[in-house]
């Protein structure tokens, strides 16, 4: 399982990668594991703001729907339409092509709240394990 | 992998959509051992059985097998089992797992019958190999001509030296034999069947990819369209009740209650990309009319399908109803079911 050292992560299977004041952000590959084969993803729309760790979209799969959770409070200034028609690129690349949205950032503060790559697997080996 | 009633069970293995298209274009092999299996022997074995399913067991030959339910007074169900004939003072009943305690209970309450009633769960293994090369991937290790095994027919032979229970059944709506033999010959079994299966396309499949296989089938999955709060027929299931074949229990309910349906299941599909669930509210008219017991995408037909209880009137083919996700309203139809019937 890859957790890439440059995104940040949260405790419900989300990535960030911060560009100054915006946040792509998409589901990690533990989480794609974890659903298995996506086939619908469903986005807030361009213009709407949430706040931090409220539910923002979802994610199916097959078997399960599970919600995505807003990593940082801010504006959704882009959706990635590719995923309306390959949902399945989830599973194929869930750090590259199968980003979700991209925020505008309401408070840089909490950037430092987010996880990192080897915080971040830790967390996974811990659920993993139960 | 998922706690299953005390199994653990692998949900899935390779990948729900891949393993189900491996089952109905070439095959796949299931690990189903958390299901039950109870024995009847003695020699008014026929009187039980009759006494406590709603099928007519009367019917079977030796070797045969029938799809039945266990029924409660009021004519709801306590499980849908298979019954197997071995001969007239011996039967065979696989039923589900989670309720293969209370079917056992059910069963030995209603026993006023001179025959013994055994839980044998712990003594099978259970595998089922679905698709259409399963006949030809199982042939080369047993020396029972599958061939002339007729569908809901089984025998006894040997698999890999193995003795074994083999019938051909399933729970995929494909063509496909289940393995019954004793448990410390479980792994060899399986590598074997894996061995000879893999250059035809054999792959292992979970229990995702069984619910997905069986809803297309439009088979019942008992706590969805079947349950203690449920007939056979709002289920769609007349042709497993005989009223005819004598008393059982739930007869008497099940006379009155057939001309007094108010509610059937239906099969429907979404119109658009929303994914109807279990339990998911069912509209119509801006009323809740009913819910749903089955949805998912359909791997197979590559749309989103479901089964429902609705009223009666609401039934017929292309009605629309709307189902509700997450709040939402989206669009969907009455389709005819099976979902998927395979060519033959």
């Amino acid at each position: 399982m890859k957790f890439p050292e440059e995104c940040l992560y949260t405790r419900q299977h989300e990535w960030v990668r911060v560009t100054e004041d915006t946040a792509l952000v998409g589901i990690t590959d533990y989480a794609q594991k974890e659903l298995g084969d996506v086939v619908f993803v469903e986005f807030p729309k361009v213009g709407d703001s949430f706040d931090t760790n409220e539910p923002f979209g979802n994610v199916e799969s097959v078997k399960a729907v599970s919600e995505v959770f807003c990593p940082l409070a801010g504006e959704v200034v882009e959706v990635n339409q590719d995923l309306v028609t390959s949902p399945e690129l989830v599973n194929t690349d869930p750090y590259g092509d199968a980003w979700f949205v991209r925020l505008k950032i309401a408070n840089p503060e909490e950037v430092k709240d987010l996880l990192n790559a080897e915080e971040y697997a830790e967390l996974v080996a811990e659920e993993s394990a139960e | 992998m998922a706690e299953f009633g005390g199994w653990e069970m692998p949900i899935e293995y390779a990948g729900i959509i891949q393993e189900h298209l491996a089952v109905r274009s070439k095959a796949g092999l299931f690990d189903i051992s958390h299901m039950g299996e109870i024995v009847i022997q003695g020699p008014e074995s026929l009187g039980l059985v009759q006494r406590v399913t709603c099928n007519d067991a009367s019917r079977l030959k030796d070797g045969q097998i029938q799809y039945s339910a266990l029924l409660y007074p009021n004519g709801t169900f306590v499980d849908d089992i298979l019954v197997h004939r071995l001969n007239e003072n011996h039967y065979f009943l696989c039923v589900n797992a989670s309720n293969t305690e209370k079917d056992y209970e059910w069963i030995g309450s209603q026993n006023r019958f001179n025959t013994v009633v055994e839980n044998v769960t712990t003594q099978y293994t259970l595998l089922a190999i679905q698709g259409p090369n399963a006949q030809a991937i199982l042939q080369p290790l047993t020396e029972s001509n599958l061939g002339a095994i007729k569908y809901y027919g089984f025998v006894f032979g040997l698999v890999d030296g193995v003795e074994c229970l083999i019938s051909r059944t399933g729970y995929t709506g494909e063509d496909g034999f289940e393995i019954y033999f004793a448990p410390e010959h479980s792994e060899r079994i399986w590598s074997r069947l894996m061995e000879k299966g893999s250059s035809r396309g054999l792959i292992p499949v979970g229990l995702g990819a069984r619910n997905t296989l069986r809803l297309e089938a439009r088979m019942a999955l008992y706590g969805h369209e079947i349950s203690d709060q449920i007939n056979p027929w709002e289920a769609g299931l007349d042709w497993i009740v005989k009223t005819g074949k004598g008393d059982f229990i739930g007869r008497s309910a099940l006379v009155e209650q057939k001309v007094k349906l108010t509610r059937t299941l239906v099969g429907f599909e979404m119109i658009g990309k929303a994914i109807a669930r279990d339990g998911y509210p069912v509209l119509h008219a801006d009323k809740v009319v009913g819910t749903v017991t089955s949805g998912s995408p359909s791997p197979f037909l590559k749309k989103n399908i479901g089964l429902a209880y609705v009223p009666l009137e609401l039934s017929a083919l292309d009605v629309s109803l709307e189902i509700q996700v997450r709040g939402q309203r989206f669009p969907a139809k009455v389709v005819s079911t099976p979902f998927y019937t395979r060519r033959k």
